[in-house]
C-alpha cells in the first residue's frame, strides 16, 4: 500500500504524466490505483460521489496493466511499444452508473435497477479494457441521468467537492465530483442536454460533449437516444482528449455512430508555449442570446473575461445571433422526454432489476406497483410529460413541432460555420453550484440551469466546458461549442485557452473541502441535506 | 323472453354482404433475428436460448438492421406490384406486455417498405384481384406460456427465443367478399412468399398468421359494419371456415336485432365457432414515434433492382404461361403451380425434353409422378423426387408418347426406377415391356390369332361383340402384352370386315 504522501502526490498527477510516470516505471499502476481508491473510500462518506467501489476488479485490472508495462519496458527500448498500448494503459477511470461493465452493477440511479448485474460490457468500457484502462468503479448520477444537480440520485446526493453543502450539478455529478477531488484523474460521464459540461463546469474541471454519433452508445442506460452522448471528464483539456481518443469510434452494434475516423491528434495536443499560438487568428462567435436573464453577475464577468483573454491572444472574436436558442428549452423537455418514456418502458421488474408484486399479482397491478416503487419522482414526471406529448391527438402540436423547431436550432449553428467562424464561446451555466434542496421543488429553475447546453445536444455538436475563474470562490465554466466531427479543433482550441490562462491566479486554486472531507465523521450529504 | 325476428325474404347470403380485409404475419426466412445476431433456428430449442441483450431488451442494449430482412420485404413488395418508398423508416409502437421486453416493438408506421399492391388469384367465381395496403417489417415477441405453478398456482412463463424474429405484416383492403376468397387469398400469398424465398409461410407451425377482419352490410349499401378481427386460425380450412361462421353469427345477430361489438374473437376448430377474446376493443394509443436507434434507411434503385433481377418466376405469371404459352387447361397449370415439387419437376423434365407434349407432362407430373412422389416422400434421396432424375422421367416419357412403351407399364417403370435406381431403358429390357407399334409385326401376330381361333371369328361374323375382345386379348397375351392395343385393334377390325381371314374360310 502507498504511504498517504505518496498518495497524495500520485492522485495529484495529470492522466498524462501518469502514463509517463508508469512507462517509466517510477510507479506502479497497482500503487496508483490503491492511492485514488484510498481517497475515494475515505471521502466518499462526505461527497457520495461513488455508488461502487471497485477494489478487486481494479487490483486485478491494475496487476494485468502492470504485466503488460513490465513486458514493453524488457523489450529493450525503454517505452512501451507504439503499437497495442494506448496511453491510458495502467490509468484509472471512473465511471457513470449507466455504463454496462460486465457482471457489475448498474443502476443508473435507480432504485428499479437495484440488483441488476449486467451481463454484458458496453462498447465504450470494452474499448477502456483494450486500452488497459482501469476501471475504479461506478459514480453517482441523478436517476436515469434526468437532472442538474445529482440530488434525484436514489441513492442519495453528491457533495460538490469546493463546497460540501452544494451541488456538483449533474446529472453526471459523481463522476465530475470524483475528478474534481482526485479520486480519478479521468471519468466517463453521458450528456444528454448538459449532463457533462454544466458539471464539469460547477466542479471546476474540464468535460466534453462529442458529436452525436462520435461514441457507441451500446451498453449505455438510454434517457433521450437521439441526444444521449458519451464524454470525458478531466482535470486538463490533454487528459480528456486521450480518454476521448480511447472511447470514440464506429461500433456496429449502434447504427448511430458515424464511420468517421478518429483524429491521433487527440494524443499529441501541444504544450503550454505552442498551444498560447493557436487562438491567433481564429474566428470565434459569441452567441448574445446565451447570457440569459438570470446569470450570475459573477459568471458573466468570467465569461467576459475569458473572451477577452481570448481576443488578447489573438482570436477575433465577434457577436452573433442563435434565434431559436430561446426555443431549446421548450423543445428539448419535449423531445427527450418523449424518448425517454419509450426508453424506460421496458423497466417492468420482470427479467431484472427490483421486482414489487402487487396481491393479487394482475399483470397491470404489478408494472403498477413494480414502476410506482421503482422510479423516483423527477422520472415520472420525465415518462407523463413524453407519454402525454406522444399521445393521439398531441403529438403533432408536441413531438412533431418539437422536432422542427430543432431543426431551426440546428440551422441557427449552421449558418455560424457557414459565416465561416472556428467555433462557439459562451458560459456553460448561468449560475456557480448552488446549495443543496435550492432548486429541487422548482423543476424548471432546474431545466434553466440546462440552458446553454441542452441547445448543442439537440444539433449533435461537440461542446467543451472549460474552467475560467471562480465566482464567489466557486468555479465558473467556458463552454466551447464546434461544427459536427470538430472535437480535436475544438479541444486545441480549449488547450490554447488553458495555456495562455496557465498562470491565472485562479487556475491553481483547488477544492476547498478537501480536509472536511477527509474527515471520517463529516456528515454524508444526504443527511446534510435533511438539516 | 323471446323475441320473434319479423320472417325476412332470401338467405342472409343474399341480403347481407361480406366485407373481410386480411391481416397476415409472416415470419421471415433469415439466419438472425431482426435487429441482433442471434440465430432464428430456435425451434425445439429449450427456452431462452437463442437471446442477447438486445432481444432481451437489457439496459443499454440497442437494435441493428438485418439487411435480409429488409430484402425480403423489398422482394415481397415487387412480387406485388407495390411501391417501395426512396427512404423508409423505423417507428416505436408503445404497449406494455411482458412477451415485449422493450416495452415497445420496433415496427413500420408512417413509411412501410412496401404499399398499394394487389394479389390475384382463381375462385370459385373466377379471377379475384384484392388490394394490399401496405406491408411493413416489425420484430416478433416472445412467447408466454401459461402454466400450474407448485401449489397449483397460475403462472406464466416467457421464452424470448421468438423475441425480436423478423415479422412482415401484409395488410389488404377490404376487398375480400366470400369465405372462399379469404381461404383463396390466404393460400395464394402462402404461395407467393414460399416462390420468392422469403418465408416458409407454415401456418400451423405459426410462420404465417391470418387474422380476419370481418363485417357484413346490407347488399346495396356502402357504408362498412361493425368489424370483428377473427384470429387463432391455424389452418386455410380454418380460414374459410371461420370467416363463413363469422358472417353466419353477424348476420344471425342483426337479424335478431342485437347490436354487434367491435371486438376480437378466436376462432376454435373443434367446435367451429368463433369466441370472444376482448369483448371491448380497448382503445390502444400506440404512441408511434420515429425509432430514434435507427437512421432512415434509403432503398436506392440498384439495390432494388438488384432485388428485382433475382425475383423467381411468380406464380401468376407461371400459370399464365402454361395456360397461354404450353396450352395446359387452367385446372392443370394451378395444381402444378401450387406445388413445389410437381413445378420442379415440370420446369425440369420440360428441360430435359423440350419437344414432349406439355399436355402429356403435365398428366404424368400431377398424376403418377405426384402420387409416387407424396408416397416415396419419407425416403429422402431414395425417394421418387430424390432418385428420378429429370432426364429419366423424360425418357419414360417419350417412350409413351412414342407408343413403344403403353400407360400401364409406364407406371410399373417408374415404381420400379424409384424402387431399383436402374435406368428406364434397362427395365423397359429387362421386364421386356417395350411396346409392338409396327404394323407387320403386330400383322403377323394378329394373323396367327384369327387363324387360331376360327370359332371367335365366326362368333364376331354372326354379330357377337365381345368377340373382338378377346381377339385383342389373344394377341396381347401372345405378344405378353407388348402390343399397341389400339394398333391391334384396328388391325383385327380392318381385317374381320375385309372379309379376309389368314386360312381360307
Amino acid at each position: 500500500m502507498a504511504g498517504a504522501g505518496q498518495g497524495a502526490d500520485l492522485t495529484s498527477l495529470t492522466a498524462h504524466d501518469m502514463g509517463i510516470g508508469l512507462r517509466a516505471g517510477r510507479f506502479s499502476s497497482r500503487e496508483l490505483v490503491s492511492a485514488h481508491l484510498d481517497v475515494a473510500e475515505r471521502q466518499n462518506q462526505a461527497l457520495n460521489a461513488w455508488l461502487a467501489i471497485d477494489w478487486e476488479g481494479a487490483l486485478a485490472q491494475a496487476y494485468a496493466a502492470d504485466a503488460r508495462l513490465a513486458a514493453a519496458r524488457a523489450d529493450g527500448s525503454g517505452r512501451p511499444r507504439a503499437v497495442g498500448h494506448h496511453p491510458l494503459l495502467g490509468v484509472p477511470v471512473a465511471l457513470k452508473d449507466l455504463i454496462s461493465v460486465r457482471g457489475g452493477p448498474t443502476t443508473a440511479g435507480s432504485r428499479i435497477l437495484e440488483g441488476y448485474l449486467a451481463p454484458y460490457d458496453a462498447h465504450i468500457t470494452e474499448r477502456l479494457r483494450d486500452a488497459g484502462a482501469v476501471i475504479l468503479g461506478k459514480t453517482n448520477m441523478d436517476e436515469f441521468a434526468m437532472g442538474s444537480s445529482t440530488e434525484h440520485s436514489a441513492y442519495g446526493p453528491t457533495a460538490n467537492p469546493w463546497a460540501l453543502d452544494r451541488v456538483p450539478g449533474g446529472s453526471s455529478g459523481g463522476s465530475a465530483a470524483a475528478v474534481a477531488a482526485s479520486h480519478a484523474p479521468l471519468a466517463l460521464g453521458t450528456d444528454t442536454g448538459g449532463s457533462i459540461r454544466q458539471p464539469a463546469a460547477l466542479c471546476g474541471i474540464v468535460g466534453m460533449k462529442p458529436t452525436y454519433g462520435r461514441v457507441s452508445r451500446y451498453g449505455i442506460v438510454a434517457f433521450a437516444s437521439s441526444l444521449d452522448q458519451v464524454g470525458p471528464f478531466a482535470r486538463d483539456v490533454r487528459d480528456a482528449a486521450m480518454l476521448l481518443h480511447a472511447v470514440a469510434g464506429r461500433d456496429e452494434r449502434d447504427a448511430t455512430s458515424a464511420p468517421v475516423a478518429v483524429p491521433d491528434g487527440l494524443l499529441a495536443l501541444p504544450d503550454d508555449d505552442a498551444a498560447a499560438t493557436i487562438l491567433r487568428g481564429k474566428r470565434i462567435a459569441l452567441p448574445r442570446e446565451y447570457f440569459v436573464a438570470g446569470m450570475e453577475t459573477g459568471v458573466e464577468a468570467r465569461v467576459r473575461e475569458a473572451v477577452a483573454a481570448l481576443e488578447s491572444a489573438g482570436a477575433r472574436v465577434e457577436e452573433v445571433s442563435l434565434p431559436h436558442t430561446e426555443y431549446g428549452l421548450a423543445t428539448y423537455y419535449i423531445v427527450a422526454p418523449a424518448e425517454a418514456s419509450a426508453n424506460l418502458a421496458r423497466y417492468d421488474g420482470i427479467r431484472y432489476g427490483r421486482h414489487v408484486a402487487a396481491d393479487p399479482p394482475d399483470v397491470l397491478a404489478n408494472y403498477l406497483r413494480t414502476r410506482g416503487e421503482g422510479f423516483g419522482r423527477e422520472v415520472k414526471r420525465r415518462i407523463m410529460l413524453g407519454t402525454y406529448a406522444l399521445s393521439a391527438g398531441y403529438y403533432d402540436a408536441y413531438y412533431l413541432k418539437a422536432q422542427k423547431v430543432r431543426t431551426l436550432i440546428k440551422g441557427d449553428f449552421d449558418a455560424v460555420w457557414s459565416a465561416g467562424f472556428d467555433a462557439i464561446v459562451a458560459p456553460t451555466s448561468p449560475s456557480v453550484a448552488w446549495p443543496f434542496g435550492a432548486k429541487l421543488s422548482d423543476p424548471v429553475a432546474m431545466y434553466l440551469s440546462d440552458a446553454c447546453t441542452l441547445p448543442v445536444n439537440m444539433a449533435g455538436l461537440p461542446g467543451l466546458s472549460i474552467p475560467c475563474g471562480l465566482s464567489d470562490g466557486l468555479p465558473v465554466g467556458l463552454q466551447f461549442i464546434g461544427g459536427p466531427w470538430q472535437e480535436l479543433e475544438l479541444l486545441r482550441l480549449a488547450r490554447g485557452y488553458e495555456a495562455i490562462t496557465a498562470t491565472a491566479d485562479w487556475r491553481g486554486a483547488r477544492p476547498t473541502s478537501f480536509a472536511a472531507a477527509d474527515d471520517s465523521a463529516v456528515p454524508s450529504p444526504a443527511e446534510r441535506v435533511r438539516r | 323472453m323471446s323475441t320473434q325476428a319479423p320472417a325476412r325474404p332470401g338467405s342472409a347470403t343474399e341480403r347481407f354482404e361480406l366485407v373481410v380485409g386480411i391481416e397476415v404475419h409472416c415470419q421471415l426466412r433469415t439466419a438472425s433475428k431482426m435487429f441482433c445476431g442471434c440465430s432464428t433456428d430456435y425451434d425445439g430449442a429449450p427456452p431462452n436460448t437463442h437471446t442477447c441483450p438486445v432481444c432481451l431488451g437489457l439496459p443499454g442494449a440497442l437494435p441493428t438492421i438485418n439487411r435480409r430482412a429488409v430484402e425480403h420485404v423489398l422482394a415481397t413488395g415487387l412480387a406485388i406490384g407495390a411501391s417501395v418508398p426512396s427512404a423508409t423508416r423505423w417507428d416505436r409502437k408503445n404497449y406494455f406486455y411482458p412477451d415485449l421486453p422493450k416495452g415497445y416493438q420496433i415496427s413500420q408506421f408512417e413509411l412501410p417498405l412496401a404499399s398499394a399492391g394487389h394479389l390475384t388469384f382463381d375462385t370459385s367465381d373466377g379471377p379475384l384481384t384484392v388490394r394490399i395496403r401496405r406491408a411493413h417489417l416489425e420484430e416478433d415477441t416472445a412467447k408466454l406460456i401459461h402454466a400450474a405453478g407448485p401449489t397449483g398456482e397460475r403462472i406464466s412463463l416467457i421464452d424470448f427465443n421468438r423475441s425480436g424474429a423478423p415479422l412482415m405484416e401484409i395488410v389488404t383492403e377490404p376487398d375480400v367478399r366470400s369465405a372462399e376468397a379469404a381461404r383463396r387469398y390466404a393460400e395464394e400469398l402462402q404461395l407467393l412468399l414460399r416462390a420468392i424465398g422469403v418465408s416458409d409461410a407454415d401456418m400451423e407451425r405459426g410462420q404465417m398468421r391470418v387474422e380476419a377482419n370481418v363485417s357484413i352490410r346490407p347488399r346495396g349499401t356502402e357504408a362498412l359494419g361493425t368489424r370483428v378481427e377473427v384470429k387463432n386460425m391455424n389452418s386455410f380450412r380454418a380460414v374459410e371456415r371461420a370467416v363463413a361462421h363469422e358472417a353466419k353469427r353477424q348476420a344471425a345477430a342483426l337479424d335478431a336485432g342485437e347490436p354487434l361489438s367491435q371486438e376480437t374473437r378466436g376462432w376454435d376448430d373443434a367446435r367451429r365457432a368463433t369466441y370472444v377474446m376482448r369483448s371491448k376493443e380497448e382503445s390502444h394509443d400506440y404512441r408511434y414515434f420515429p425509432e430514434p436507434d435507427l437512421p432512415p434507411l434509403r432503398t436506392d434503385s440498384a439495390w432494388l433492382a438488384d432485388i428485382r433481377g433475382r425475383l423467381p418466376e411468380l406464380p401468376a405469371a407461371r400459370r399464365a404461361r402454361y395456360r397461354d404459352a404450353l396450352g395446359l387447361s387452367a385446372y392443370d397449370a394451378a395444381v402444378i403451380v401450387a406445388d413445389p415439387t410437381m413445378t420442379a419437376a415440370f420446369e425440369a423434365v420440360r428441360a430435359a425434353g423440350p419437344d414432349l407434349p406439355a399436355k402429356e407432362l403435365a398428366n404424368l407430373v400431377t398424376g403418377e409422378y405426384a402420387r409416387l412422389a407424396r408416397e416415396t416422400a419419407d425416403r429422402g434421396p431414395e425417394g421418387l423426387v430424390g432418385r428420378a432424375t429429370p432426364a429419366a422421367l423424360a425418357d419414360l416419357l417419350t417412350r409413351v408418347v412414342a407408343g413403344s412403351l403403353s400407360r400401364t407399364n409406364a407406371r410399373e417403370v417408374l415404381a420400379d426406377h424409384v424402387r431399383t435406381g436402374e435406368p428406364i431403358g434397362a427395365i423397359v429390357e429387362r421386364e421386356g415391356l417395350s411396346q409392338i407399334s409396327d404394323a407387320g409385326a403386330l400383322g403377323a401376330a394378329v394373323d396367327a390369332v384369327l387363324a387360331a381361333n376360327a370359332a371367335a371369328v365366326a362368333d364376331h361374323r354372326a354379330g357377337k361383340a365381345q368377340a373382338i375382345g378377346f381377339l385383342v386379348g389373344q394377341v396381347m397375351k401372345a405378344t405378353r402384352g407388348q402390343a399397341n392395343a389400339a394398333m391391334v385393334q384396328s388391325a383385327l377390325r380392318a381385317r374381320l370386315d375385309a372379309g379376309g381371314g389368314p386360312a381360307g374360310a
